[in-house]
């Protein structure tokens, strides 16, 4: 327990989780569709203002998880009330809590029917979001980790779209089939260490037959939830059938639980095996980059589009992670927080093409540019940022994974590249066509630009968009000592193996 | 004052019975007279919690592992009868009776946990089975299939062949030690580890109530009795005598000398069949009761993880598992009993919309099914959680990784049902109507699934100095 700062003074943490959840138990004795939207908007602003003070009191030369709270939960198996964060959770505490009134914002008409509910859902969404990125034992992160599958699922089934039946079911089985072994991992740790706190797990010299064997089922409970090639294919359905707010919860916090399970759990618990397996996932990350890039390239829909060029971007992700410098490592967390602002923002101006014209076919919201200039300016940088121009936040993220990956290897960098490439072709062919069109474009004069509210939903992002992009400092410097300490115990530990471990395989 | 809960429950079924001459019955009377001793009895039972005392000539015990236990047949029974209320397809001029058996099987139940004598134990588990076995037959007879007659038969047939294996058991028991009290035999038994014919005996004993629990292969009236049954019958029989079943089963698994491989590989066997034919045959079944019939096969499998490590904790979280599958069951029988117009049997179409038909009852449902399906925070994930730690403590990781696919399994046939209520179209399904009672009863069950999983310590703190005392 010395690696934990405790948090004498308010709870901080507990707040987080726990706010969201007194304000969707408000609601339950409130109906009113105007209530349900101001009062889920107050919450999530309450919330979103509440989280700033963890970055001024975030202390960025310390590796200890700060803001911590521990209490005895169930004291007959060693589970406790462990919440704490670091240098690589922060950020992704701060991206949840902030993207949420914009989940609100973008909602507000989008949403028709039965909104009280629908708030509920968003605000314990929020909960299981906030506990799993604090959450330091292994069992509470596993009922956050679960727990979310029910309000997303709902978020899906029952505002979704035409195929919401098969998408949703099939983001739940998928998501759930992949986190069964999980547990018997989780399980089978504790009787190794006869504890549930997850930094007692870590850097312990397990056999390495047993460190595999955990590796496994950590990966693919993650891969699924990132999603990394091949076991992607929920993600397409779920986010063309979601909701705007379900889609940009998706793409912005959902998936980066995954990638934040691989830093968190991969690499210091199983350290071995992630350098054994580590050259395996690489190239599927390759795989996922070039894959995700020609099939976003060949779609009419665009949140079709939007989705498959995340299975890209969360390969970046992926591909930073497991390069295991310092470079890589960092530009994943960045890309991870870059994913959440830029994809959220497209996500968040589909949904809009999608409310005015009910479609969201590319072919059919065509040469918008002249009906909706503020529109396609924001679509135009969010795009842009989606390719990682020089300027905007992704360039910063991509940057950093690939010169890590020279760093590694070359012709993994270099079979990587054209990633980015196709992300130009496939962001570009869009904006194209969603500004100009051709000659052919349909009547699109009675289309109406952006209300104050959508430009206030849009412009925090893309704020976001230029300061990462142009003064990252202030990010890196926040998980600059998570991630050394991580990555300089992970060549310790695991560096140790690897040499037996390379004699074995060849 | 030991026994207050058994007590309140004999003065039920005899209310009833008075009631039973009456020539002018009043079907809303009748259920506020029901609900009322429900009431009574679950606190009663609450208030029996601390009592502890031998009566009858030593045959019958009070201790924290039967009021335990009673406690939570009690509010089992409230809810039951809170949640069938409307018995829609119980004939008015019979539902006195119907009650009467009610209160009078539980009993049976009540009596059986505390029997620590095999001829008690035996009264016992005969006045709640045979409650039970005219319980079922009393459905009526609307579509002169007289399924229900079929049903009835089927119960009492399998349920006598199990009670002969039972008291077969017995025998062999009384024939090793000479003695019919449960202490004195588990002291005799000591004394002839390794005897074959003790461990025999104790497992003939146990099939018999592998019957009660359906446990593969003891299962086979589960489905049909399921379906026969009406849905307030079958939300009982679901429910409440199974954890007469597994208070008895832990009573006497305690009993085995030593720790025998044989029964141990034999539970596992068991377990793992009883998972994958639950599951299995659960996934494409298309009447929702008999659906969760096949679950409830599974879970029961799933109750033999805690059972085969032969440890206290294990047997404290079969307890702990036990308890939350009769609240998870009841809460999804309520539905079904609400849901149904005249009390028909319902399948998973039926359930079409009903979020938008009676958003209570579909919340209520989405809980109950979530937490069968051991989704966190709710008390079947603790459960499960629980059950599969302890059986991995012990070293049987195959099994565990087994049980783990199972529990992945069976997440897709409650999904259906879920999805069916919350996406489906509920086309020209009418709207459902529920009572106050109904809306109080269904929050506090929710309250009950979600508070026992997020809070689990203090119950399996209990549950584990209970069947301490009685190992």
């Amino acid at each position: 327990m010395d690696c934990l700062i405790l948090n004498e003074g308010f709870p901080l943490l507990s707040f987080l989780i726990f706010f969201p959840l007194a304000g969707a138990l408000v609601m339950l004795y409130f109906s009113g569709e105007r209530f349900a939207r101001f009062w889920t908007l107050g919450i999530t602003l309450v919330e979103a203002a509440a989280s700033l003070p963890l970055i001024s009191g975030f202390d960025t030369t310390t590796v200890k998880y700060q803001f911590a709270e521990a209490h005895p939960w169930i004291p007959q198996w060693h589970i406790n009330y462990i919440l704490g964060v670091d240098g690589i959770s922060i950020l992704l505490v701060l991206l949840s809590t902030l993207i949420m009134p914009f989940c609100v914002l973008a909602s507000w008409r989008y949403i028709k029917t039965r909104i009280t509910q629908f708030m509920i859902c968003l605000l314990i969404m929020q909960v299981s979001m906030i506990g799993l990125f604090v959450a330091l034992d292994f069992i509470l992160f596993w009922v956050f980790w679960e727990f979310m599958l029910i309000p997303m699922y709902l978020l899906i089934a029952i505002w979704g779209g035409p195929r919401k039946e098969y998408a949703s079911i099939k983001f739940f089985i998928y998501t759930m089939a992949g986190s069964v072994f999980l547990l018997v991992a989780i399980i089978a740790l504790y009787m190794q260490n006869h504890s549930f706190f997850i930094p007692d797990m870590m850097w312990k010299n397990y056999s390495t037959t047993f460190q595999v064997l955990v590796f496994l089922s950590f990966f693919l409970a993650f891969a699924i939830k990132v999603p990394m090639f091949p076991v992607h294919t929920w993600l397409p359905a779920a986010h063309v059938e979601a909701p705007t707010a379900g889609s940009v919860i998706l793409a912005s916090v959902l998936l980066k639980m995954g990638t934040y399970g691989m830093l968190r759990f991969c690499l210091p618990i199983t350290p071995q095996a992630t350098f054994m397996l580590a050259p395996y996932i690489l190239w599927l990350s390759i795989a996922g980059i070039i894959y995700g890039g020609f099939t976003a390239l060949a779609q009419h829909d665009m949140k079709k589009l939007v989705a498959y060029s995340s299975v890209g971007h969360m390969g970046f992700v992926t591909l930073g992670i497991f390069i295991l410098n310092t470079r890589g490592v960092e530009g994943a967390i960045m890309q991870m927080i870059n994913h959440g602002v830029t994809t959220g923002a497209l996500f968040i101006c589909v949904g809009m093409i999608y409310e005015r014209t009910h479609s969201r076919e590319l072919r059919l919201a065509t040469g918008v540019g002249k009906y909706m200039p503020w529109y396609v300016t924001f679509l135009a940088f969010f795009s842009l940022s989606s390719f990682g121009f020089p300027g905007t936040n992704s360039f910063i993220g991509e940057f950093l994974v690939l010169a890590g990956t020279f760093e590694y290897n070359k012709i993994l960098a270099l079979a990587a590249i054209p990633g980015t490439v196709l992300a130009a072709a496939y962001m570009l062919r869009m904006l194209q066509k969603i500004v100009w069109g051709g000659t052919d474009n349909p009547d699109q004069s009675y289309l109406k630009d952006l209300n104050v509210r959508e430009i206030v939903t849009l412009a925090p992002f893309l704020f976001f968009v230029f300061w990462i992009g142009l003064g990252p400092q202030p990010f890196l410097d926040m998980m600059h000592t998570s991630v050394t300490h991580l990555l300089e115990q992970l060549h310790a530990t695991g560096g140790t193996g690897v040499a037996a471990t390379t004699l074995l395989l060849h | 004052m030991a026994i207050l809960p058994e007590l309140t429950l004999l003065v039920a079924a005899l209310a009833f019975f008075t009631l039973s001459m009456s020539r002018h019955l009043d079907g809303q009377q009748l259920r506020n007279a029901a609900v009322f001793f429900g009431f009574v009895t679950a606190i009663a039972s609450l208030i029996g919690l601390g009592q502890e005392g031998i009566l009858f000539a030593g045959s019958y015990q009070v201790d924290a592992f039967s009021q335990y236990f009673k406690l939570i047949v009690g509010f089992g029974l409230l809810f039951v009868i809170i949640g069938g209320q409307n018995l829609k397809d119980i004939d008015l001029e019979i539902r006195p009776e119907y009650y009467m058996f009610l209160f009078l099987s539980c009993l049976g139940l009540m009596a059986l946990i505390s029997a620590v004598e095999l001829i008690t134990l035996f009264v016992s588990l005969e006045l709640s089975s045979f409650s039970l076995y005219l319980m079922v037959p009393m459905r009526d007879d609307r579509k002169g299939l007289r399924i229900q007659m079929e049903a009835g038969i089927k119960y009492i047939l399998f349920g006598v062949l199990a009670t002969g294996f039972m008291l077969y058991g017995m025998s062999y028991l009384f024939g090793l030690t000479g003695t019919t009290y449960i202490k004195e035999i588990i002291a005799g038994l000591d004394k002839m580890a390794g005897q074959p014919a003790a461990l025999f005996g104790v497992m003939m004993i146990l099939a018999g109530f592998f019957y009660k629990l359906a446990i593969f292969p003891m299962h086979f009236w589960v489905p049909d009795i399921y379906q026969g049954a009406s849905n307030e019958t079958t939300g009982f029989v679901a429910t409440v005598p199974k954890l007469g079943a597994a208070a008895l089963l832990i009573r006497f698994v305690i009993m085995v000398p030593g720790h025998p491989q044989l029964l141990v590989q034999l539970m596992m066997v068991l377990a793992l069949c009883s998972m994958f034919y639950g599951n299995l045959i659960a996934l494409v079944q298309t009447d929702v009761k008999r659906m969760l019939g096949y679950s409830g096969i599974a879970h029961a499998g799933f109750l033999l993880l805690g059972l085969l490590t032969m440890k206290a904790s294990g047997y404290a979280t079969v307890m702990y598992y036990i308890s939350g599958y009769v609240f998870m069951n009841i809460a999804c029988y309520t539905v079904l009993s609400h849901v149904s117009e005249n009390g028909e049997n319902l399948s998973v179409t039926d359930l079409n919309g009903l979020y938008k038909r009676q958003p209570m009852m579909a919340l209520l449902l989405a809980v109950g099914l979530f937490a069968l399906a051991g989704i966190p925070p709710m008390v079947g994930f603790m459960g499960e959680f629980f059950l599969l730690a302890g059986a991995l403590k012990e070293g049987h990781l195959v099994l565990v990784i087994l049980a783990a696919i199972n529990a992945g399994i069976a997440i897709y046939y409650y999904l259906t049902v879920i999805k069916a209520a919350y996406t489906a179209d509920p086309g020209d399904r009418p709207g459902v109507e529920i009572s106050t009672l109904t809306r109080v009863g269904s929050a506090a069950l929710m309250l009950i699934i979600i508070l026992m999983g997020a809070f689990p310590a203090r119950i399996i703190a209990y549950a584990d100095s209970a069947v301490r005392t009685i190992m």
